[in-house]
């Protein structure tokens, strides 16, 4: 069994006088995909926006609870942020490279925790770029503005960045919505490999893609989850009504 | 299907309107080209007289003897915008800034139209502003420091156009900054930078061009303004040799002598190309910025 990473304890997030996300508790597995599924609208962005405090952003947006990170609560005072953050890397929706070259965007992270020697930047974008299976299409344009390159390939220099900075957790929100469908299997084909290293909680309203990747699930409805478990008993055997309807197909 | 009277009188206005329209639109935009024309032509006779090189970098300027230097005028208006530009474009910045990036709502709201307000505001109060607070300020300011000066002069009248342009640049910069999508900060910010590293390196990257064309606008009403100028800036017809020194700039110049020093042969001719060049500038200045403006609009959407 594998060790828990992410304890979310009473969790209760709100934009406004009502919580979007009421007293959400859950235990996620370390270096395993946990897919959080759910309707849109049911709070699976705003769950993952508050793994990594990013949450906060939005304005008025208010967190209580608890959620610990290795054993370490991210919202108390005390808490770091930055360094929170750099734990996980977070991919968004719609692929969003820094207006920068390819090569800058990989190396934009180390850079910001103080790495300038050139030869370790070079070492390490072009091993984050080979991991997410990237280098043999983009080493002979490594200097062009990452703008340039197909909105696929951008999703997986997204990927790559956020792998240049070493997080042990990476969030995806919908990773795969913009992208066509050859590169969207290759994005799930970088989640199976990297599984074995990092842990991953990928949001996604594709059902089938759930059952694809993951191992662990979390069904949210209307801003509570409803079930969570192993993905084999989500998928065969829930037991929540809600759970069950969406599983089959009836609400959605 | 008949269509009633009432929908056919509709229809009727909507496509006058709309033709009507259409002529303004044009008509608007043509009258720039015909006043354009209009100063070329009767600016040639002073082209004709003394080459464009002699107008535009002789210091001679002696209308009474037919010699139309503007090199001190020209010199006046850089030193002028200049000055103005040093003293605005960095704190608008980090207004427009602070505002975009980290005001909360309600001071980001309460503030920008008090800013937009200083738009509004008649550029001869400004003046006034300049005579009366500004200009014996900095004769003061010069004396602890041992200078002596009238106070009007470059720096007085770069302090007054530095707050007139405070809102053409601080609203437009906000403007931009804020079109940077936010998933491009949350990109910087979840790989661990802090806020300040997010809007330097990412926010500011993305918004460089933007943020170029909002001072070069500012840049552009501060090169064209005159009442606010004319009342502060000392009017001397000598380029000026530092920031204490007066300033003759070309608007303060033409508004000046317009109409009163006609008899003299050739005048008329040299305001008119004094005119050229202002309007000239502007419109480049103006052009350039909207161009990028627009460039980055729809590489936004
Ligand atoms: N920045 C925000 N400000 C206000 N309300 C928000 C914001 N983000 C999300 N919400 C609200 O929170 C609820 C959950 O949204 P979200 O987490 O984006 O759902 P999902 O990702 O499952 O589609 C929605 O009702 C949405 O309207
Ligand atoms: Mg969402």
């Amino acid at each position: 069994m594998n060790q828990p990473h992410i304890c979310v304890e009473n969790l209760n997030v709100y934009y406004g006088p009502d919580p979007s996300l009421r007293d959400v508790s859950i235990t996620l597995p370390g270096r395993q995909i946990i897919a959080v599924i759910g309707p849109s609208g049911c709070g699976k962005t705003t769950f993952l926006k508050s793994l990594n405090r990013m949450v906060e952003l939005a304005e008025g947006a208010r967190v209580t609870g608890r959620v610990l990170v290795d054993g370490e609560d991210i919202y108390s005072p005390t808490a770091e942020v930055t360094a929170i953050r750099k734990k996980m890397g977070l991919l968004s929706q719609t692929p969003r490279p820094l207006p920068m070259s390819i090569y800058e965007n990989v190396a934009y992270g180390p850079r910001i925790h103080g790495l300038n020697d050139r030869r370790k930047l070079d070492e390490i974008v072009e091993f984050r770029l080979r991991q997410v299976g990237l280098w043999e299409e983009v080493k002979d344009r490594l200097g062009q503005p990452a703008s340039r390159i197909s909105i696929g390939q951008q999703q997986r220099l997204c990927l790559a960045r956020g792998l240049a900075v070493e997080p042990e957790i990476i969030l995806a929100d919908e990773p795969t919505s913009a992208l066509d469908p050859m590169s969207s299997r290759r994005i799930e084909e970088c989640f199976l490999e990297l599984k074995k290293d990092y842990t991953i909680v990928i949001v996604t309203h594709i059902l089938r893609q759930a059952r694809r990747l993951a191992d662990y699930a979390a069904f949210f409805y209307c801003g509570r989850l409803v079930e969570h478990g192993p993905a084999a008993r989500m998928f065969e055997n829930p037991t929540q009504r809600e759970t069950i309807e969406y599983v089959k197909g009836i609400i959605s | 299907m008949g269509l009633s009277n009432r929908t056919k009188r509709s229809l009727l206005y909507d496509r006058a309107a709309a033709g009507l329209m259409g002529v303004m639109t044009r008509f608007s935009g043509l009258i720039v080209v015909v006043i354009a024309a209009g100063l070329f032509w009767k600016s040639v006779p002073i082209l004709k007289n003394q080459s464009l090189f002699s107008l535009l970098f002789s210091s001679e300027w002696y209308p009474l003897r037919g010699q139309f230097g503007f090199l001190p005028f020209i010199m006046g208006s850089l030193w002028v915008t200049g000055t103005a530009m040093i003293l605005a474009v960095p704190p608008c910045l980090l207004t427009a800034i602070y505002l975009a990036e980290y005001a909360p709502r309600g001071i980001r709201e309460g503030v920008r139209p008090l800013i937009d307000l200083l738009a509004g505001i008649p550029s001869v109060i400004y003046g006034v502003w300049g005579v009366l607070v500004v200009v014996p300020w900095v004769k003061r300011a010069a004396g602890w420091f041992g200078y002596s000066t009238s106070g009007y002069c470059v720096l007085s009248a770069g302090i007054v156009l530095a707050v007139m342009i405070f809102p053409v640049i601080i609203h437009m910069t906000v403007e931009i900054v804020r079109a940077v999508p936010q998933e491009i900060r949350e990109a910087s910010l979840s790989l661990g930078a802090t806020q300040w590293q997010t809007i330097k390196k990412v926010v500011l990257r993305k918004a460089f061009g933007g943020v170029l064309a909002a001072i070069v606008l500012g840049l552009s009403r501060a090169f064209g303004e005159t009442m606010a100028v004319l009342m502060v800036a000392g009017n001397a017809v000598r380029s000026p040799a530092g920031f204490l020194d007066p300033a003759y700039p070309l608007p303060a110049l033409i508004a000046n002598n317009y109409g009163e020093m006609m008899s003299i042969p050739l005048y008329d001719s040299a305001m008119m190309l004094a005119c050229l060049i202002l309007l000239g500038v502007v419109l480049v200045f103006n052009i350039l910025a909207k161009l990028v403006l627009i460039r980055i609009q729809k590489e936004i959407q």
